[in-house]
């Protein structure tokens, strides 16, 4: 006891050697480096000089929300964005927590599903959007075959192809990749709830639909919000899967442009496109801002919900 | 619902009862075998077309490889012209350093933040979250700035370090909140024992060994699949991983497509045999979790 | 408690004190460069070559991915890892290198007069004072067709518009071949192969292009419509389903004997001609006119020049090297190695290719020009290339009228650029 109290009187010593490894290398990598770029928005290249850039308030911010034409294109990639994260929400968290849910029930069969369940979310951006484009493409058949064994080939568009589908398309594959994560998180949250609770439940003759939305699910509430959390980040932040599947451009006309790809071609060109740092900074000061706001609901939601367990 | 129950009960079949019994085993099984095929269709669909020659690929994609149309091809082109082996070493490398890295820092750090209160450790926690909301990218010439001033560009300690800083906000929050979990009383009784507080952090880890495995994963998978950085810091033949070979392999041969497949296939047999290795670990790590108890 | 102390410091140490220091040696050129395609070519035939003469000059072609280039490239050089040879996209891109400070000045390289102002242009400052790049190569614009399957058909190869659209109702009747092997989903393709490739003839090559630039034509007008009606006509014989086809798709639907022409360019020959592996013959012709006996103008774009990048350990192998690139011996092993990149200096140097002949031969016939968006009116945000993309790609999929598409792009031009008088 007296020990407890000395060290809680001399300076903590123990707290600065548990936190500076992890707080030296992500501040000196990440944090420095990351204010530098994000501080460019504030700034405009020089016309008379491209070495330098001069101070330009908020005059990036006022191009990218009301010019005519880069408006638009801005307002389009935000909209796109909600989209492609309301696709994760409702079809890979509710598939993810079905799957976890059967899984939780534990045994080797189940074992060896959880496995395979998993392998589409270890697979890199490169062979998911070749494999993809591949089974899509209306000239080598593999998805009009498919539709043939229920005779639905007469549904079958160029999905990758046409305004309309391209995006929810594209939503839907990195469902598939994704799943994985979500079916993980709720498949250790449902695991790690105490046996005693369900021998309890199953003695007073509920069915098991009962025991998931009275038992279960409440027990695992603190897991959803942190998978809805990381889909809205990941989901904010993503760039790759559309970047491999449509390109720079997010084609067709724009139709898949996220905030990620937007944010790539502004700041780092393509082709004979221009790069434009500072403009690119301030798209990702935007993607920045979007983020901050959900995380920040997040930490509210989960004070408040979990405060009860101190 | 409650109804049905009643009126099984009261016909007295067992027939009904036991279909229903069977019902509510087959049909999540049926769920998990249909999500199976959609998951590994278009791995099967790389899989069986990198041992086919060019024009079966296109003619016949679902068909395992005949005697006819059997072909290495492909794994020869990529031989000749690539040096997969280096690729690997170096993915693997820099894969495994990252990772222990992360997950020893992570830990240290998400401990403190969790067990004390003192001043400033809402800063720092503000901090490390700010990580998780910007895209590292647009940090990319800091970044490299930074790697050259050290000298590190074009050694694997570049997308070490850079991986560890990329990884270590996420790691962090998760890790956060199940070391919240970890009962009080356990840490009270070993201060009182006199442990030191590095002593309780040792006794701290295997509680949260479920999250470390899952996390462990989740830490390894981007980094083994990363473009961007291996692009960026260490583009030389000599310390290009896996990945960045195979997508400069798909820029160089995107018209080759029995070389494209062959490299696919080679860079995915490791990463499924190391997954099914350390999947196993992950479930004991779980089943075995001390949360539960 | 010390255990772990010890363990963190050592960890650390190893963090930040075992970098691994470069290695100084021998002049050593990398050379950066977006044509992934032509790895075997520098590795088996060119630097071997160079080394000939110069062998105490190691040199190793690095080339990126071409769709990250650009980004990589930039990055590269503002953090000082670029390699010392830098391969130059013409115009814009690399200009805006050289104001940066990236690129030298090549001005008094030794065979730098081997060029034409033609061809040095792309790489020349707007006041023609500094020149920053070696002219490499450019291609020719075309169509490619089967000239086997047009042989067993009795199919001509067709001069006028008419005749053109003629020969792909044919085609398309005769129902054994895709007409032309194109799709709008890389979008690209649907401007480089589309646009660009027939659009020179309609706007009357140099003359549409300047007409643009001294403000005295609109992209409004019809010459510049017209190429945006014509490729809306491509739609019904383009493959199934073209809005999901990409660029690779296309080239195995005409290399592996499913389509009968391909709209493309020179580049595409030495690619295709292992593919096709002799299973028929190829040949080309150029857009078509509205009547036969029109001027023909070909878009001959400068496409690839190579420069050094001005923070090199090496310059002085660099230049040797540079220097050896503007030879006539450097010219000939390019332009047969690399089939359908013509070098651009004067010199002579002969083609064995009969079908990069055939679109080198052209060059004497027609008025050649460059892209219509690669110099001055291709600069603002996010440029005319950008734009002259997408909407191609949205008039072939019936997204977009020509009208639409032409007053799309002449906005975005207006919003910036206003010509000098």
């Amino acid at each position: 006891m007296t020990g407890y109290f000395k060290s809680r009187k001399a300076f903590p010593w123990h707290i600065v050697v548990f936190l500076a490894p992890a707080l030296i290398v992500y501040v000196v990598v990440m944090v420095i480096p990351l204010l530098d770029s994000l501080s460019l928005s504030f700034f405009t290249e020089n016309p008379a000089n491209v070495k330098e850039n001069i101070f330009a308030g908020l005059s990036n911010y006022k191009y990218l929300f009301t010019d005519n034409y880069y408006a638009p294109i801005f307002w389009g990639a935000l909209k796109h964005n909600i989209v492609f994260f309301l696709v994760h929400m409702l079809v890979q968290n509710p598939i993810g927590l079905l799957l976890a849910g059967i899984l939780a029930k534990g045994g080797k069969l189940r074992t060896f599903f959880r496995t395979i369940l998993f392998i589409p979310t270890i697979l890199s951006f490169v062979l998911v959007a070749f494999v993809w484009k591949l089974i899509l493409s209306p000239i080598w058949g593999v998805s009009k075959t498919i539709l043939g064994l229920f005779s639905l080939e007469g549904l079958f568009q160029p999905w990758l192809g046409l305004e309309s589908s391209a995006l929810i398309t594209c939503s839907l594959i990195s469902v598939w990749q994704y799943i994985g994560t979500p079916m993980i998180l709720f498949y250790t949250a449902l695991i790690a709830i105490p046996d005693e609770l369900l021998e309890a439940a199953k003695v007073d003759g509920a069915n098991p639909w009962l025991i998931f939305w009275k038992i279960k699910f409440p027990l695992i509430v603190p897991t959803v919000g942190l998978v809805s959390m990381m889909t809205f980040v990941g989901n904010f932040n993503a760039f790759d899967l559309i970047y491999t599947m449509q390109g720079a451009l997010a084609g067709p006309n724009f139709s898949t442009d996220i905030m990620g790809t937007l944010f790539y071609r502004t700041f780092f060109g393509q082709q004979q496109q221009m790069p434009n740092q500072t403009l690119g900074a301030t798209i990702a000061t935007m993607q920045f801002v979007i983020i901050l706001i959900g995380v920040v609901i997040y930490m509210v939601w989960q004070k408040r919900t979990t405060v009860y367990e101190y | 619902m409650e109804s049905t129950i009643l009126s099984e009960k009261h016909t007295g079949t067992s027939f009904f009862s036991r279909f229903r019994t069977w019902l509510g085993e087959a049909v999540p099984i049926l769920v998990l075998i249909f999500w199976s095929i959609i998951a590994l269709f278009p791995i099967y669909l790389i899989l069986v077309n990198a041992f086919k020659e060019r024009k079966s690929i296109f003619r016949l994609p679902f068909a395992i490889p005949s005697e006819e149309t059997f072909s290495l091809v492909g794994f020869e082109t990529v031989n000749a012209r690539s040096s997969f082996d280096t690729y690997f070493l170096n993915s693997i490398i820099v894969t495994v350093f990252a990772l222990a890295l992360t997950l020893l820092f992570g830990t240290m750090a998400s401990f403190a933040l969790a067990q004390y209160k003192f001043k400033g450790s809402t800063i720092v926690s503000l901090v490390f979250s700010i990580g998780i909301m910007i895209p590292i990218r647009l940090a990319t010439v800091g970044i490299l700035r930074l790697m050259v001033n050290l000298k590190l560009t074009n050694t694997l300690w570049a997308l070490i370090i850079v991986y560890i800083a990329q990884s270590l906000p996420m790691t962090i929050f998760i890790l956060s909140s199940f070391m919240r979990q970890v009962p009080q009383e356990l840490i009270h009784a070993a201060r009182v024992d006199g442990a030191s507080e590095y002593r309780i952090y040792w006794l701290v880890l295997p509680l949260i060994r479920p999250a470390l495995g899952a996390i462990g994963i989740f830490t390894m998978i981007p980094i083994w699949n990363d473009l961007w950085w291996p692009l960026i810091l260490a583009p030389s033949r000599d310390t290009a991983t896996v990945t960045l070979g195979a997508q400069q392999f798909l820029g160089q041969y995107m018209t080759d497509w029995n070389a494209i497949l062959a490299s696919m296939t080679m860079s995915i047999v490791p990463v499924l045999i190391f997954y099914f290795i350390f999947s196993k670990q992950m479930i004991k790590s779980i089943t075995s979790g001390a949360l539960k108890s | 408690m010390k255990k772990h102390l010890g363990l963190f410091v050592v960890l650390m140490l190893l963090l930040f004190v075992l970098p691994v220091a470069a290695q100084e040696a021998g002049a050593k050129l990398v050379i950066e460069s977006w044509r992934q395609d032509d790895i075997n070519i520098w590795n088996d035939t060119i630097i071997p070559a160079f080394n000939e003469v110069h062998p105490e000059i190691e040199v190793i072609f690095q080339p990126t991915k071409q769709e990250d280039y650009n980004g990589q490239l930039n990055s590269r050089l503002a953090g000082g890892t670029a390699g010392d040879i830098v391969t130059c996209r013409p115009f814009d891109p690399s200009l805006k290198l050289f104001e940066s400070g990236y690129l030298s000045v090549l001005n008094d390289l030794p065979g730098m007069e081997a060029f034409d102002s033609s061809s040095t242009v792309a790489w020349t400052t707007d006041d023609g004072a500094s020149t920053y790049c070696v002219p490499l190569a450019s291609v020719i614009h075309g169509f490619m067709y089967n000239k086997t399957a047009f042989e067993e058909k009795g199919w001509e190869v067709p001069v006028t518009k008419d005749e053109f659209f003629a020969l792909l109702e044919a085609i398309k009747e005769d129902g054994e071949y895709i007409p032309l092997a194109m799709g709008t989903h890389d979008l690209w393709e649907a401007a480089t192969m589309g646009w660009y490739n027939i659009g020179v003839q309609d706007y009357k090559g140099e003359e549409g292009r300047l007409a643009l630039i001294d403000g005295t034509a609109k992209f409004t007008d019809a010459p510049y419509v017209q190429v945006y009606e014509e490729l809306a006509k491509w739609a019904p014989y383009l493959p199934d389903g073209y809005q999901g086809v990409q660029y690779s798709d296309s080239q195995q639907l005409f290399t592996m004997g499913q389509a009968a022409i391909f709209q493309t360019g020179s580049w595409e020959i030495s690619v295709f001609e292992p593919l096709i592996a002799g299973e028929f013959e190829m040949g080309a012709f150029r857009a078509p006119k509205d009547n036969a006996d029109d001027a023909c103008f070909i878009s001959d774009h400068t496409d690839i020049g190579i420069g050094m990048n001005a923070a090199t350990k090496y310059s002085e192998a660099a230049r040797i090297f540079l220097e050896w690139v503007t030879t006539a011996d450097f010219a000939s092993i390019y332009a047969n190695n690399m089939v359908g990149f013509y070098p651009l200096a004067k010199i002579d140097y002969s083609v064995e290719n009969p079908v990069a002949n055939e679109f080198l031969s052209w060059r004497n016939e027609c008025g050649s020009s460059i892209r219509i968006s690669a110099s001055i009116i291709g600069r603002g945000e996010p440029g005319m290339d950008t734009d002259i993309w997408t909407t191609s790609a949205n008039v072939i999929n019936g997204t977009m009228t020509p009208e639409e598409a032409a007053a799309y792009v002449q906005d975005a031009l207006d919003k910036w650029y206003t010509p000098a008088k």
